[in-house]
């Protein structure tokens, strides 16, 4: 009697559950519909010839497919901006990964009187808006005349990454355990042979995930492009969309071509990457 | 023994200098950085905002504060304040609590909906600029998405003008801001629940909790944290909001959806006014700090009440 009770009940929370889910999906492949809508509105046009994306309708497969904006956009340099903005992030990314562990070195291992409020003044600047410094950044770009070359990025770009990366690196060195050092320096390493040999390697995960995290930031900054960087033949990616725009301005599918090229690289990596990226912003997510 | 004594002094001393040394060689160059980058920067800013000053010239006109008297009675600083916090109350009600149902949806059915995650996470790969270059197009009056369903449900050509009037284009923009940034905190919630120990769930289930109520009785008070720093992060996001903005309105229609960051571009580097731009930017790094500061501080009362 009770065991057919219980069942029945189980029943109805089976039931209950599953109607559950069935709602879940509903609204999950919405979100899907809504996410994924701009892309295939991306991808379809970009192969459509220029004034056919009125006449056929923007969700009709285009008739005939073309691969003309394509070849297009790649005979107008369009690797170009890309290779540039490979070197601004590969540099950009490699120099901040370096300087932010060795901040966050001292910073987890430590103890000197300074420590906390250098930590403090450090994670402080996370919440500072790089607009207020781009004027004076322009100048001084102006002034040591790197204005108008990839160099001139490179400083903001690493800076502005700095805090939030320290932030998380501290966080991340602070799980290593101390007895590896202590054992080390028991063979005679010193504290440069520590982070090197020991600290450094240990922290591999955590520096993946901030190079994906930085990278895709990096790769898509355009504030400080646009404001240091005056010719196309020294414009990163971002920019490249306005000077498409800017010389093919009526050909649409040519700029949806432009488009898709730019945002298939990143794609590509998260889809490799993703789990790293999760797995990172556990780490900073911690301590939030 | 009074020698021994100075002398263990001499060499804890010796060996706090010598950690001292080594932190300093640690720490310099992102100090560096941080000193050219940031501070010297934000310094200058609020120098260059008491004077007249094109940018290019050498000649500044030191005029006080007269940018500032200015600027408090700028009402269009004040308008673009007023749109920067518009924004940030959608995104804070739109973005968080969907990014939130997605993780909760993706940490119940673990790893066979990874599919779900891959693309939802796709808009926050894209940059701002292709985003805004990629709605233009898309959100257009004729022959774009919202336009074509229109057309599709009444059987007749119509157009929607989401754009190019207000206050659509504020609304328009704040919808597309929610489709590029939701996934962002999705994963940022994603991370928070892993981070929850698997025991408090399996504790719940074995005192007979249904998914439901672990979610409404462990795991979300679990999350408060990520919640503060989710809303944190979204606020000073949304008020030094610029890229999209800037590449899809320009701070049009009439101003419609200027905010502080366009208006003090437009002031700094299309009208060449910099030290009045250089003011707003300086009053704008005000504003955002005091807001976040006050936020921080409602947050952390509650959080310990």
């Amino acid at each position: 009697m009770a065991g057919r009770e219980r069942d029945k009940e189980q029943k109805g929370h089976k039931g209950r559950l599953r109607i559950g889910w069935g709602i879940a999906f509903f609204f999950a492949f919405l979100q899907v519909i809504l996410t994924l809508s701009p892309f295939v509105f991306m991808v379809l046009n970009s192969f459509r010839k220029q004034f056919d994306m009125l006449s056929q309708g923007v969700f009709h497969l285009p008739e005939p497919w073309i691969f003309t904006n394509y070849t297009e956009v790649i005979r107008n340099g369009f690797f170009g901006y890309f290779l540039r903005s490979v070197i601004v992030v590969a540099v950009s990314l490699l120099l901040m990964l370096a300087i932010a562990s060795m901040a966050a070195y001292p910073l987890s291992r430590m103890q000197f009187r300074l420590r906390p409020l250098i930590y403090a003044g450090i994670v402080a600047m996370m919440s500072v808006p790089m607009h207020v410094t781009l004027i004076p950044i322009f100048k001084m770009t102006t002034d040591v005349g790197l204005y108008d070359t990839l160099g001139a990025l490179i400083g903001p770009y690493v800076t502005f990454a700095l805090p939030m990366a320290v932030f998380i690196l501290t966080a991340f060195m602070m799980t290593i355990p101390r007895e590896l050092e202590e054992s080390a320096q028991i063979d005679g390493c010193n504290r440069y042979q520590n982070f090197s040999k020991i600290i450094l390697p240990l922290s591999k995960s955590g520096l993946s995930t901030l190079a994906i995290y930085n990278g895709v930031s990096m790769w898509n900054e355009f504030a400080f492009a646009n404001t240091l960087i005056q010719s196309p033949g020294n414009k990163t990616l971002p920019l490249a969309l306005g000077q498409f725009k800017g010389e093919h301005s009526l050909d649409i599918p040519l700029i949806l071509a432009v488009l898709t090229l730019s945002a298939l690289p990143m794609i590509i990596l998260f889809i490799i990457f993703q789990d790293k990226l999760v797995k990172g912003m556990m780490a900073g997510a911690v301590k939030g | 023994m009074s020698g021994e004594r100075t002398g263990t002094g001499g060499l804890a001393r010796e060996r706090a200098r010598s950690t001292a040394g080594a932190a300093a060689f640690f720490l310099a160059p992102a100090l560096l950085l941080i000193a050219i980058f940031i501070i010297y920067p934000v310094i200058e800013t609020f120098d260059i905002s008491l004077y007249k000053w094109n940018g290019i010239s050498s000649d500044r006109i030191f005029i006080g504060l007269q940018n500032w008297k200015s600027l408090i009675r700028d009402a269009l600083f004040w308008k673009s304040f007023l749109h920067n916090l518009i924004v940030m109350a959608f995104s804070i009600l739109i973005q968080i609590p969907i990014g939130m149902l997605l993780a909760t949806f993706l940490d119940a059915g673990g790893r066979k909906l990874n599919i779900f995650k891959i693309i939802w996470f796709l808009p926050n790969l894209m940059s701002s600029v292709a985003i805004a270059f990629l709605f233009t197009y898309a959100l257009a009056t004729n022959g774009g998405i919202i336009s074509s369903l229109a057309t599709l449900f009444k059987g007749t050509r119509t157009n929607v003008d989401l754009l190019g009037q207000n206050p659509n284009a504020l609304l328009t923009i704040i919808a597309v801001m929610a489709w590029q940034f939701t996934p962002f905190y999705m994963v940022y919630f994603i991370a928070g629940y892993g981070n929850i120990d698997v025991s408090l769930y399996e504790a719940a289930v074995i005192d007979g909790a249904t998914r439901g109520q672990y979610v409404r009785r462990v795991a979300i008070p679990l999350l408060a944290p990520i919640f503060r720093t989710a809303c944190t992060m979204s606020l000073i996001g949304s008020l030094k909001y610029f890229d999209l903005i800037w590449n899809m309105t320009q701070g049009g229609p009439v101003n419609g959806t200027e905010l502080m960051a366009t208006y003090m571009y437009k002031l700094s580097f299309q009208q060449f006014n910099m030290g009045y731009g250089s003011c707003a930017a300086a009053g704008m790094f005000i504003l955002i700090t005091a807001i976040a500061l006050l936020f921080q501080k409602i947050f952390t009362w509650k959080g310990d009440y």
